[in-house]
């Protein structure tokens, strides 16, 4: 399951940097730019913010300007760091399951790319900070809360793995 | 392009604005979010910062409680490198002019 859920991820990601405006410039540099707005869809717009907050009642045109250079400029290194992290996940988790040994730094690698799944389910299901731990059957959301909160168990374990 | 006199007196920025030696410091904000672990900001704070567990649990509480914390503060460019690197860890993170 962490493997399907970690390849949408990728699917998400590749179909995001699809987006990013090509031109000449930036073939004859080897220089790549991304999009210099936000993704509409929320759960892109959670993994790539904005690098000034521009939802308050009026952002200057200072801050807009500034937050599009910084996005053009950073999302594609940070697609690529997502995408890094989600194929090291799917490179090390065997697909019938079983124990998994990891090192230092793909355990790390593991807890961002888990991180990553868990932002975008939280924000899939809108999640708030004294979530319950289920809903009632009926709830269409209520197996996708239960990936959620394995998900966030398996994250605090490997945090504590690291951090002993 | 600028000649070599232009170089001597000012100083491009990586975004390509030129900016005065007195510019104000630029701070790094991480922002409350209702998904992020605690442990897992305290773990960020303290591999991207170098800060130790106390102080990197004082600023994620500050995150959690207050809602924001600024966790680095310096030239544009140093500053732009960490919110990027936050970003990187999942993080919400913005930066803005000290005041």
């Amino acid at each position: 399951m962490l493997r399907g859920l970690v390849s949408q991820m990728n699917d998400m990601y590749a179909a995001r940097a699809d987006e990013a405006p090509t031109d000449e410039l930036a073939e004859l540099t080897g220089i790549r730019t991304g999009p210099s707005t936000s993704p509409d869809d929320p759960i892109l717009s959670r993994l790539l913010p904005d690098f000034h907050r521009l939802d308050d009642d009026r952002p200057t045109k200072e801050d807009i300007d500034s937050a599009a250079m910084l996005r053009s400029l950073h999302e594609p290194g940070l697609l690529d760091l997502k995408t890094g992290v989600a194929d090291l996940l799917l490179d090390t988790c065997p697909p019938a399951g079983g124990d998994v040994r990891l090192t230092v730094e793909q355990a790390d690698a593991w807890l961002s790319a888990i991180n990553d799944v868990r932002l975008a389910l939280g924000t899939a299901l809108d999640v708030s900070e004294d979530m319950p731990d289920e809903l009632p059957d009926d709830d269409p959301r209520s197996p996708h809360l239960a990936v959620y909160h394995w998900l966030t168990w398996v994250q605090e374990s490997l945090v504590q793995a690291l951090t002993e | 392009m600028t000649t070599p006199v232009e170089l001597e007196q000012t100083q491009v920025d990586p975004t390509g604005a030129e900016i005065v030696a007195t510019d104000r410091p630029w701070q790094t904000v991480v922002w409350n979010d209702p998904v992020n672990l605690m442990s897992y900001v305290t773990y960020v704070f303290q591999k991207l910062f170098g800060y130790n567990r106390d102080q990197a649990t004082k600023l994620m509480l500050d995150v959690h409680h207050k809602g924001r914390a600024i966790v680095s503060s310096g030239s544009k460019e140093k500053v732009e490198g960490d919110v990027a690197r936050l970003h990187a860890a999942g993080l919400w993170a913005t930066m803005q002019h000290a005041s």
